[in-house]
């Protein structure tokens, strides 16, 4: 049986990481989810990878191989020539926990502070009608497996570009879905401002990674960019709220703003990593949400 | 860590974040109760997110023809008359309003022409009744309720697996466990507690369960005193994926045939018109004609007069059908048989099965727009489980609740496609609901056993310091052997004996299990005490199937293939007794008049 050779990330926020070298036998059709499997079984049962359903659903398997965030048990062995060393490392832009696990907390602190779905009072459920066509945008944004690869990529979370808060694409794809959802009737514009819809400078790197082909930048984050220029930065609109006395451009009732938690500490210890603010962060007991 | 080991009391703790864990906190949290979730994962990552096809509820969107009494008689028939009556008619009422609460909570189903929730056919219901989202519904029900528990406020401790349930009095009063991200222990007083744990499929070698489904519930109830039943039926799903080998066993979603996937053997045949059973023969289609126009139908989304094909048989049946094809010479090149969907227009297979599409794309360089898929069953879900309460899910020990796919009754001897889903909302809400009316009745967080949590911790610690030291993993590998050849599809009295024989082998090493390593994050030291619950349920599993004499909906018995008619009236009931494992029977609840003409309608 041919083998393939991984060079495996290993450690802890407190200990120097080190990169361990792997020799794994490959079978056809195999992932690097099944190589990380193999290592567990037969040379390091204490491996820490996160992982559940193996099919590409649940998102837990992220990690950057050969540098890309990506999906373990999505990526091929055969994708690599059999002379290449597979680089396998943690998301950098978590705090790490241990060897291929980080803390990915921050992304469930800020899903909490997005005002949820919010139905019309006086139509009940029974008397909704919406076309296909109407809702399949918002299916596409709620085929998102909260792997965190987006929030991964994204420079602004991953070289910690801003002390203000920016809540990355996962939780903008995540409001795009709410705020063009057929019925839905709150207003989240204020929070996407405070949320840091700015800071997105549409370098696309989100789409790239998104392994459910989420078109994040073009059909999420755009939209809700230009429905915050159109509240807060366009004259003629500033005119007419004003004419109107509409005071919703305010950011009143926002749950955002100031309780947005910031991405702090730094990324995976990992020696090869040379992405500023790379200080390693507590949170590693960050289970508790 | 003495002194100051950390609590966390809560008036309803919930066990497990999967659809189940997840209604039944969110109906507990308004009914008032401080609720605590407590889940392996990451929230939202549970089993729950690979369920395709749908969720059943005679919602009558798409077919007028439906009812709650259709479903319920389909449900009955399905699970060979073993399922607990009044959990299939709770079931089949409830589930129509519990879909239509998902809706009012954001969840965003695929529409019908009229703009109402579309439902697709699948095995065994008579009439098309799964609501669904393309083929990743599950997906969709598990974000509704997070995001539902999240607003809610729900405390919730991921990445936390429960070891021990404390009990004092008779009754459940708190759970131990530790942190995989730190290896330190927790203790959570409580109440009332929900256990929603899932499933078993670890225990087999070919399954298309995660890591989690080691029979944590299941085994932690056994250990608390409560009865088990009906461990022999576990679902072997028909169509995982056979090749290639690192994704044997994957899910292909019973969505395919619903859309019409034509199952054939090596030489082309469309062989499941030979294994239709000769009592429900008259719900098929007769002819290849047939069974067409009833997709042609499906796909314009008229009701029609036509039959549904044979692939869409129940799926025990479809199961033994593939099995035997394969075992008789007739199987695909890498040990299944044929599905075949690529007949339909190519746009019409993306957008009714897109994840199906990607995963063979990716993982098998397969177009299933362009060609078959290779199929064969796959270890799939656990009818069997913890006796429950109907109305309630309370379990036989005081404080300890049941619910989803750990929680037995419901799905007698097999379980029909989209019955899960269902199953999920409907004894979710009732049991997290009861759950906090008993905490209601409480004045105080109880305390927990000191004695009992010093005991829990030396467990936790024995593995590292484990002489002489067998590893984990050996025994996992032991265990899934064992159960995949001796307790498979086909069962037979010698066959289980021996199975019995070296579990008990497998039991005797456990205690010396060694793991290497630190408590932080290490899966080996994890799959310590998954393997006592591996153990526990595999041994359940198959005393019952020896127990059982007769074939039944999942379990099949070579020396005994006859549905035995006294065996119909009882469930296998599993109890511990010491450190011995007792199995025996009790009488199947009374199915009342009513509900048996129901049944007999059909």
């Amino acid at each position: 049986m041919p083998s393939a050779h991984l060079s495996v990330f290993r450690g802890t926020p407190q200990s120097e990481g080190e990169y361990v070298a792997f020799e794994v036998p490959v079978e056809e059709g195999m992932v690097v989810l099944d190589a990380l499997h193999w290592i567990q079984a037969n040379e390091a049962s204490d491996l820490a990878v996160r992982w559940n359903c193996k099919a590409a659903k649940c998102g837990s398997c992220g990690c950057e191989i050969n540098g890309k965030p990506s999906l373990a048990c999505k990526t091929r062995m055969s994708d690599f020539e059999p002379t290449e060393t597979i680089t396998v490392e943690p998301l950098r832009t978590f705090p790490l926990v241990r060897d291929l696990v980080t803390d990915v907390s921050w992304n469930y602190e800020v899903n909490k502070r997005i005002v949820p779905f919010s139905p019309p009072t006086d139509s009940p459920q029974a008397d909704w009608r919406w076309q296909q066509e109407d809702i399949e945008r918002v299916q596409e944004f709620r085929k998102c497996i909260e792997c965190f690869l987006c929030q991964d990529v994204c420079h602004v979370l991953r070289n910690h570009e801003t002390e203000r808060p920016f809540m990355g694409p996962r939780y903008l794809v995540r409001t795009a879905g709410l705020e063009m959802h057929p019925i839905d009737q709150a207003d989240r514009t204020a929070d996407l401002k405070d949320g840091g819809v700015g800071y997105c400078n549409i370098t696309k790197c989100c789409t790239e990674v998104c392994p459910e082909h989420i078109r994040i930048t073009d059909n999420a984050i755009i939209p809700l960019k230009e429905r915050v220029a159109d509240r807060y930065y366009d004259p003629i609109q500033i005119v007419w709220r004003k004419l109107r006395g509409d005071r919703s451009g305010k950011g009143s009732g926002s749950r955002a703003g100031e309780s947005l938690p910031v991405l702090s500490g730094g990324s995976a210890a990992a020696p090869s990593d040379t992405t500023p603010g790379a200080d390693v962060g507590g949170g590693a007991d960050g289970a508790d949400s | 860590m003495s002194g100051s080991l950390e609590r966390h009391p809560h008036d309803v703790l919930v066990i497990g974040a999967g659809g189940a864990g997840l209604r039944a906190a969110i109906a507990a949290a308004e009914a008032g109760a401080d609720v605590g979730l407590v889940c392996k994962s990451l929230l939202g990552k549970a089993h729950t997110v690979m369920a395709e096809g749908g969720v059943a509820a005679s919602l009558r969107n798409v077919d007028d023809r439906d009812s709650w009494q259709i479903h319920f008689r389909d449900t009955m028939v399905g699970g060979k008359l073993l399922n607990n009556p009044r959990m299939a008619e709770l079931h089949a009422q409830e589930a129509p309003d519990r879909v239509r609460e998902l809706e009012s909570w954001g969840a965003v189903f695929d529409r019908t022409a009229d703009g109402r929730i579309l439902q697709r056919p699948f095995g065994g219901h008579s009439h098309p009744r799964l609501a669904h989202v393309g083929d990743r519904t599950g997906l969709e029900l598990i974000r509704t309720l997070q995001d539902r528990a999240v607003a809610a406020g729900i405390k919730v401790y991921m990445e936390c697996t429960v070891t021990h349930l404390m009990t004092w009095t008779d009754r459940v009063r708190g759970a131990f466990g530790y942190w995989r991200t730190s290896g330190e222990p927790v203790v959570f007083p409580a109440k009332a507690i929900v256990l929603a744990t899932g499933g078993i499929g670890r225990a087999f070698e070919i399954t298309s369960n995660s890591w989690e489904y080691s029979g944590d519930g299941q085994a932690l109830a056994y250990l608390a005193g409560a009865d088990l039943i009906d461990m022999e039926f576990v679902q072997f799903h028909p169509t995982g994926m056979v090749w290639p080998p690192g994704v044997r066993g994957l899910l292909v979603t019973e969505a395919v045939r619903g859309e019409g996937g034509i199952l054939r053997n090596r030489d082309g045949e469309r062989f499941m018109w030979k294994y239709l059973p000769e009592d429900r023969r008259h719900e098929y289609a007769a002819t290849d004609e047939e069974a067409a126009r009833w997709v042609e139908a499906l796909s314009a989304g008229r009701q029609t007069d036509a039959r549904r094909p044979p692939e869409l048989s129940t799926r025990d049946n479809v199961s033994r059908a593939i099995y035997t094809e394969v075992k008789e010479g007739r199987g695909s090149p890498h040990g299944g048989v044929f599905l075949d969907i690529s007949y339909l227009p190519a746009e019409t297979v993306r957008r009714k099965l897109p994840s199906m599409y990607e995963q063979f794309k990716e993982l098998a360089d397969v177009d299933i727009t362009a060609g078959p898929m290779e199929v064969g069953p796959t270890t799939h879900y656990m009818m069997g489980g913890i006796r429950v309460d109907p109305e309630t899910g309370a379990t036989t020990r005081a404080g300890l609740y049941a619910a989803g796919e750990v929680a037995a009754g419901m799905h007698g001897a097999n379980r029909l496609g989209g019955n899960s889903l269902s199953d999920l909302l409907v004894f979710g809400r009732r049991t997290g609901a009861a759950a906090a009316a008993e905490a209601a009745t409480m004045d105080e967080v109880p305390q927990v056993d000191p004695v009992q949590i010093r005991a829990a911790m030396d467990e936790l610690a024995a593995p590292f310091a484990a002489e002489p030291g067998q590893d984990p993993h050996r025994l996992h590998e032991e265990l899934q052997a064992t159960m995949q050849s001796l307790v498979g599809i086909f069962r037979i009295e010698a066959d289980l004996h021996e199975a019995i024989g070296r579990l008990a082998g497998l039991h005797a090493r456990w205690p010396s299990v060694r793991v290497s390593g630190g408590r932080i994050y290490n899966p080996g030291w994890g799959l310590v005490y998954e393997l006592r619950n591996m153990l526990i349920v595999s041994e359940a599993i198959a005393r019952s199937a020896r127990q059982r004499t007769e074939s039944r909906g999942a379990h099949s018995r070579l020396d005994h293939p006859e549905l035995s008619p006294a065996w119909g009236r009882k469930n296998s009931v599993v109890r511990r007794d010491g450190d011995k494992m007792k199995v025996a029977t009790s009488p199947l609840p009374a199915l009342p008049d009513e509900l048996r003409q129901l049944i007999k309608a059909g």
